[in-house]
């Protein structure tokens, strides 16, 4: 059978599993839709929070950049895991005895302001909303390329499913949904590491087949006038490794959609294992990836190595040729820079099944797994801009006195809008994509995370102190961005200011979490304290039974 | 309130040290020390490379693991009301 024809098939059944999941997970309450009733176990929510996490970057793209960045590609590595230990240690089992609904929730109470409310529910909003948009626009991705659906046929496809689950069972129906989606894409990541590190090296464990390729690999890529795969700091510099790292890890502990899942679950204790859960599951595959990243190159570099330009005719570049993700000069890539240059980094895991002659079965898996991680992912977010906008801005300020069945239809108008809008945007997309899922880190590490950390541990942490040090932190991170990727934000024609104090765009979210710390500090210091029913309140989240 | 205040304290404790170990192998080892643990090349593999795209996922691993096991520890602690401190300093306040 035809890749396309076992495509129809893996994405037909787990597409009909969300929707049934999501059917027999629908709500009646808000309770309900925004935090699943509390009774989501530790291991689920793990689980979920796992799928959350990882999105179609995670899962398609991520494998690709390492593949290319060699060692350097330590800053996603690191950078999106070391954030659960902070999340873990920092936030998480404080955010489930406070027990609300939401991250400006908690930024309103702790800081006894609904000006604060309304900033943290806009910069939720702000990251939320384009984060998801580049989702969807995987989801269109993913169905053109292994289904010949139109890409925006595909991005409907994709926001009627989630706008199923998501609407008739909120955070019940996206927990649970998620749960699904996270064992089909980690089989569907695993299985063709595992096929092809069995090819290579006969260890079925690609962790350990690793011990195997490394040095090969490193010695090809010095045959062939490149660095070494495993020598650091040749694509960043090691103060930029230490920034990105540094700013992925504080960024991933202030994303609002992850904070959320710390409320869903039954305790405080389980908030904490579920951590645990978490990371545990996220690392499967993110020790699996630096493995698909190496053999791919391997596979890659080493028909390279026996072809020539010759790589051009053989049947993995015929096949992806079409979709102009390789692009080789006329008579082939003649040095092994123009090889790599004219390769899409996405190809790796789209493509290392078929360059290692795997079945279309496991290709077809593949895809199903990229549309699991999309969907996931693209849930958990819509779930933030509903609950931002139903309960954050209507519910608590517009109209307190709703009804609970009153806020239920709004939350569920919400996540529709919303799906909408994340469709529309991943149809027509603003262009900077990239510079956005950034900003969305170095926002999220300048903003959010130094606030409710101060908000937990330092009782002194005041009303003001807070809105001044979000304010600095914030914009000076989204200045400097702006600024150092003006040719893409602004259109001009290359950046207004290169780095700073050599730290690139990327990283410099842990200069603006610094700044947040420290005016936090000098600010509270100098006003008055907060009042006396926060700081009692303050202790009794300490007090975490 | 004794006992709740010493137990928050052990808290804070144990995140300290779990967050100072977080730090040594994520940037002391994994970065600003890799060129130098890359000398060290074991079953194949350079150490620092190794520590920087697998080990230091495995650690981050433990130190959840840990946080948690020793947080119900904690947490027990704190139903029963009674530390080595309490028991040490009768009618003290902390």
């Amino acid at each position: 059978m035809s890749i396309q024809s076992w495509t129809w098939i893996t994405v037909g059944l787990t597409f009909a599993g969300y929707l049934y999941i999501g059917y027999r997970s629908r709500v009646s309450n808000t309770r309900g839709f925004y935090v699943a009733g509390h009774g989501v176990s530790a291991l689920a929510n793990g689980a979920a929070t796992a799928a959350d996490w990882m999105s179609a970057a995670s899962f398609i793209s991520m494998a690709g950049l390492i593949s290319f960045m060699g060692f350097d590609g330590t800053v996603y590595l690191m950078g999106w895991t070391g954030g659960y230990v902070l999340l873990a240690l920092l936030l998480a089992p404080y955010l489930r005895k406070f027990g609300r609904y939401t991250v400006p929730d908690f930024v309103a109470e702790r800081y006894y302001s609904n000006g604060a409310r309304v900033v943290a529910a806009i910069c939720a909003l702000f990251v939320s909303l384009t984060y998801v948009a580049g989702q969807m626009g995987g989801v269109g991705v993913a169905f053109s390329r292994f289904l010949e659906v139109r890409f925006e046929v595909g991005v409907a496809i994709g926001m009627v499913i989630v706008a199923f689950f998501a609407v008739l069972g909120g955070m019940k129906g996206i927990t649970y949904t998620q749960v699904a989606q996270y064992c089909v894409l980690i089989f569907a990541y695993t299985v063709p590491a595992i096929a092809i590190a069995l090819l290579l090296t006969g260890n079925p464990v690609p962790q350990l087949a690793i011990a195997e390729i490394l040095p090969k690999l490193d010695q090809i890529q010095l045959d062939l006038g490149l660095t070494a795969y495993s020598n650091p700091f040749t694509n960043l510099s090691q103060l930029n490794v230490f920034a990105v790292a540094l700013c992925l890890m504080a960024g991933t502990a202030g994303l609002p959609h992850v904070i959320v899942r710390f409320y869903t679950t039954r305790s405080v204790r389980d908030a904490r294992w579920s951590a645990f859960y978490a990371l545990l599951f996220i690392a499967i595959l993110y020790t699996t990836a630096p493995a698909i990243a190496m053999f791919a190159k391997y596979f890659i570099l080493n028909q390279y190595q026996e072809l020539g330009a010759g790589i051009t005719a053989s049947s993995w570049v015929q096949n992806w040729a079409p979709t102009g993700l390789i692009n080789f000069p006329d008579g082939g890539p003649q040095t092994a820079s123009e090889l790599l240059g004219g390769i899409n980094r996405d190809i790796i895991v789209l493509a290392t099944p078929e360059i290692a002659n795997l079945s279309a079965f496991v290709v077809a898996l593949v895809a199903a797994g990229g549309l699991a991680a999309a969907l996931s992912t693209a849930s958990g977010l819509l779930l933030v801009i509903s609950s931002a906008l139903a309960h954050d801005i209507y519910g608590e300020i517009i109209n307190p006195t709703a009804t609970d069945r009153n806020k239920l239809i709004v939350g569920r108008s919400m996540i529709l809008v919303a799906v909408v809008l994340a469709g529309l945007l991943g149809i027509f997309p603003l262009g900077f994509v990239a510079e956005v899922v950034a900003f969305a880190f170095g926002l999220a590490a300048a903003s959010f995370f130094p606030v409710i950390v101060m908000g937990i541990f330092w009782k002194r942490a005041n009303k003001q102190g807070a809105i001044a040090g979000m304010s600095v932190g914030l914009g000076f991170t989204f200045i400097m961005i702006v600024l150092m990727r003006a040719q893409n934000v602004l259109g001009l024609d290359h950046a207004i200011v290169e780095s700073f104090m050599g730290i690139s765009a990327q990283g410099i979210g842990i200069i603006g979490m610094l700044l947040n710390f420290v005016v936090t500090a000098v600010v509270s210091l100098v006003t008055p304290p907060p009042p006396d029913h926060v700081q009692e309140m303050i202790e009794g989240l300490r007090s975490t039974e | 309130m004794n006992s709740g205040k010493s137990v928050w304290k052990r808290r804070k404790q144990l995140i300290s040290v779990l967050l100072v170990v977080w730090a040594i192998v994520a940037f002391g080892l994994s970065i600003f020390g890799a060129e130098k643990l890359n000398e060290i090349v074991v079953a194949g593999m350079p150490l620092g490379f190794w520590m920087a795209q697998q080990g230091s996922i495995f650690v981050f691993v433990l130190l959840i693991l840990i946080f948690a096991l020793v947080s119900d520890r904690l947490d027990a602690q704190l139903r029963t009301g009674a530390t080595a401190d309490d028991d040490a300093k009768p009618g003290a306040a902390t």
